[in-house]
């Protein structure tokens, strides 16, 4: 199941240089800072990887990547406007969650929709069969099928 | 020879399947009863056939014959002999072969143990597993023959990819499989209802058992996959979101959904048509999930078939089966009478919650995995869809799922008491209460909504616990009537009470190794410490180990809490293979209850020094556990009574057909 990861791994270990995620050397001595490069990184997407974000990818792109998104915020960026600067760099595909426009709109609202529309489908559902049942249950039988019912009985004592 | 005869044996088998396609529907059409019959012996004889052709290929692997390409590419004879067994099926060729191997042997299954069936509907639903087989079967031997010779047989073979070597391989891709192919069961009986235009509460009762064991299957190796990514990988992940997680992950979904949906049919005779309909849609995603992987339309770069004669071989499967099953769907579904009225607050209306959100979250894993491909096909597009748009959308539909869960078990059938299981569930509520308190009293940092996520799993859980107890009136009763109440429980309702403490169990593992794991990346010499959450780690040295086709590098930590105590050693490693001059991380695990300390090693630098990456996981274990807890909980249930009995029989042919029963258990 995890071929994928694993050739990226492996990938990432042919590659010469760097061969691993987050190095050591790579890291803003700032806690509070450094915790921002982390969960930033984690929406970015390394671009030569699969379906990989630059925090757990050993590729030397997500290196780059790393840095910058560091060098970004030491330089006092805020978190939208690094991804701002990458978006603008590499496009949309930097980013892990798509951002919402017109071509993400049936990304974004397919789920809340089959949602939506499953619940409706159900309450429509239980809403006309709950006028079945009471239809049965309150319905009045006519005169005649009164008299018929009363003959049905009447014949079923006596046999 | 052998593979020339495992080739011989696979074209039989195909053979074998169109005849068990074609002959039994054309009984059923004219009323035939020879030919109906002539479905189940078929089956036994194609899963004969299929079952040599895969022995064959696994001769080949044993022994080492290289003049196989398939060997040659995937297997060295200095490899142990398990993962030479388990190369079988780290390639293509050889999975494919594991694939059709485990959807006869289903079909054989079928064929022995469905003596209690209608004549039709099992020669009906015979036939179409032998269409699923006999594409499959074409499949491998056009594009994926694993027989092939090579004109000059090399001396050694190319190894399997070093990463694949591992126990967790060994079981995870069979289990996976045998999930994925047992839905395929419920879909040929769905089809074979469809065809007859008939259906009732006994059809559920015979589908239920198949794919009870195929959920289990497939829960348990999805766990073991997860499992393996974990300590295999180095970065300690247990769920990343990738399109091939995510092809298992649909199945399990819908198919956790069909579990439910088929109970409320068997009981009350209502959601026929819709039953009907997830019975297809389970099956038609793990033929995705086959197409996803196996088609390398995920990506160029993937370790698997780069072919694209394959790729549209599969999609063509693809398109006929799933097409095909939903036009009948279409044509026919209309003609199967509902029934079973119930209220909104009753099972029912709970179990039908609980497929509302298991759909809804399948279709949420089901766009966001194939959205980025039909974009960049339809507009050239590029997006990336990854774990936190699965995050920020899986997760607010799994909410509620979990929250309603403990109810269903505790409502009645048709009618249910809504105030009444609120009463019984009070003192869930208050456990998960203060466990939301606790958890905001003892941790610090992490996700303000972690502590909820906390409460949720303690709810679940003390739910099913809750169902238990109001069933056993533990504490109103005395001990002895408790007990003798315990034992007289169904046993499928011990299942369910299992299985919905293990979600509760792996949702709570999720939550506390999310929120509040704790990481520490450093680049140490020997006789350096790092510290995380309690413990101390000091680096002793590297030495180098020899393996049996592999060479370790490791590095020696010995570990301490904070006061100084040695509670052990950690040895992390980096393996080279020399066959395909590879390496890989050997992450060293330490478990302490339910949580676990966990330490890979980077490649050590010029200046002497080793970079390490040290992880606290707390109750990270508890992932997998749950999911062990309910596959136990889907084998409890799978032994109840009613799902062994089946359908009544008459007396005597229930005698002749015990031995066979007791087989099957």
């Amino acid at each position: 199941m995890k071929y994928v990861h694993a050739l990226l791994l492996l990938i990432a270990l042919f590659a010469p240089t760097r061969l691993w995620a987050v190095e050591p050397d790579e890291m803003l001595s700032d806690p509070t800072l450094e915790a921002r490069a982390r969960a930033l990184s984690k929406e970015l997407r390394c671009m030569v990887c699969q379906n990989e974000s630059i925090d757990d990818s050993g590729a030397p792109l997500a290196h780059d990547l790393r840095v910058l998104v560091r060098d970004r915020i030491k330089s006092g960026d805020s978190d939208a406007q690094v991804l701002d600067f990458l978006v603008a760099r590499y496009g949309e595909f930097v980013l892990l969650k798509p951002r919402l426009s017109w071509h993400t709109m049936a990304l974004w609202g397919l789920p809340p929709a089959v949602l939506v529309v499953g619940a409706a489908v159900i309450l429509i559902d239980l809403r006309r069969r709950r006028g079945w049942q009471t239809a049965g249950e309150q319905a009045n039988l006519t005169a005649a099928e009164e008299a018929r019912l009363a003959e049905l009985l009447r014949d079923h004592s006596t046999t | 020879m052998i593979p020339e005869l495992g080739h011989y044996a696979l074209m039989l088998a195909l053979g074998l399947a169109l005849i068990q396609g074609i002959m039994p529907i054309v009984g059923t059409r004219t009323g035939d009863a020879v030919l109906m019959s002539i479905a189940a012996p078929a089956a036994l004889a194609q899963f004969v056939f299929v079952a040599i052709a895969f022995l064959a290929l696994a001769e080949c692997y044993v022994a080492s014959d290289f003049s196989v390409l398939n060997v040659y590419e995937n297997s060295n004879s200095a490899m142990p002999l398990i993962y030479r067994l388990t190369s079988i099926w780290g390639n293509h060729e050889g999975s494919m072969m594991l694939w059709v191997s485990i959807l006869a042997f289903f079909g054989a299954l079928v064929a022995l143990f469905g003596t209690n069936l209608p004549a039709t509907l099992k020669a009906n639903a015979l036939a179409v597993q032998a269409w699923i087989a006999a594409a499959f079967h074409l499949f491998i031997l056009t594009t994926s023959n694993p027989f092939l010779r090579v004109a000059d047989a090399p001396f050694e073979g190319r190894d399997l990819n070093p990463i694949l070597q591992d126990p967790g391989l060994a079981f995870h891709p069979p289990m996976l499989y045998l999930g994925y192919v047992g839905f395929s069961i419920a879909f040929s009986f769905a089809i074979a209802a469809l065809i007859e235009g008939r259906i009732d509460a006994a059809w559920a009762r015979w589908v239920r058992p198949w794919v009870l064991g195929a959920w289990m299957c497939l829960t348990l190796g999805i766990a073991g996959g997860s499992y393996w990514a974990y300590y295999e990988l180095g970065w300690g992940g247990f769920w990343f979101w990738d399109p091939v997680e995510n092809a298992s992950l649909m199945p399990w979904l819908a198919g956790t959904a069909l579990l439910h949906s088929a109970v409320v049919m068997e009981k009350r005779g209502a959601l026929k048509v819709w039953t009907i309909l997830l019975a297809i849609i389970a099956f038609s995603l793990s033929l995705i999930g086959t197409f996803l992987v196996r088609s390398g339309v995920l990506t160029s770069v993937h370790a698997f078939a780069t072919d694209p004669t394959r790729g549209i071989f599969i999609l063509a499967i693809l398109v006929v089966f799933i097409g095909g099953a939903l036009a009948l769907y279409a044509w026919r579904a209309p003609l199967l009478k509902q029934g079973g009225l119930f209220a909104p607050i009753s099972r029912e209306g709970a179990l039908v919650f609980n497929n509302l959100f298991l759909t809804s979250a399948c279709a949420t894993v089901f766009v966001g995995t194939l959205y980025p491909l039909a974009l960049e096909a339809l507009t050239g597009d590029k997006i990336s869809v990854g774990p936190p748009f699965f995050n920020a959308t899986f997760g607010p539909l799994f909410i509620p799922l979990m929250l309603v869960m403990p109810f269903g078990p505790l409502l009645g059938w048709k009618r249910g008491d809504i105030v009444g299981a609120a009463q019984r569930l009070l003192a869930a509520a208050v456990l998960a209460a203060v466990a939301v308190a606790a958890a905001f009293a003892i941790e610090h940092g992490g996700p303000a909504l972690a502590p909820f996520g906390v409460g949720i799993a303690v709810f679940v859980m003390a739910g099913a616990v809750t169902d238990i107890a109001e069933r056993t009136m533990i504490l109103r009763l005395p001990m002895r009537a408790t007990l003798m109440r315990a034992i007289g429980l169904p046993r499928s309702v011990w299942g369910t009470a299992l299985a919905h403490f293990g979600i509760g169990m792996t949702l709570l593992g999720i939550v506390a190794v999310t929120a509040w794991g704790s990481e520490r990346i450093a680049a140490v010499k020997p006789g350096e410490t790092i510290d995380v959450s309690h413990y101390r780690l000091t680096f002793d040295g590297a030495f180098n180990r020899p393996g049996p086709n592999y060479r370790d590098v490791v590095g020696h930590f010995t570990v301490r809490r904070m006061s100084g105590d040695v509670i052990g050693a950690m040895e992390p490693s980096r393996r080279t293979f020399p066959a395909r001059n590879m390496a890989t991380t050997e992450a060293a695990l330490m478990s302490r209850g339910f949580s676990q300390l966990y330490l890979s090693l980077g490649d050590p630098n010029p200046d002497g020094t080793v970079p390490v990456r040290l992880f606290f996981k707390p109750h990270v274990l508890m992932i997998w556990l749950g999911a062990v807890i309910m596959f136990f909980g889907g084998g409890l249930s799978l032994s109840d009574r009613r799902l062994r009995v089946g359908a009544p029989r008459p007396a005597k042919a229930k005698a002749k057909n015990k031995p066979a029963l007791q087989g099957a258990e």
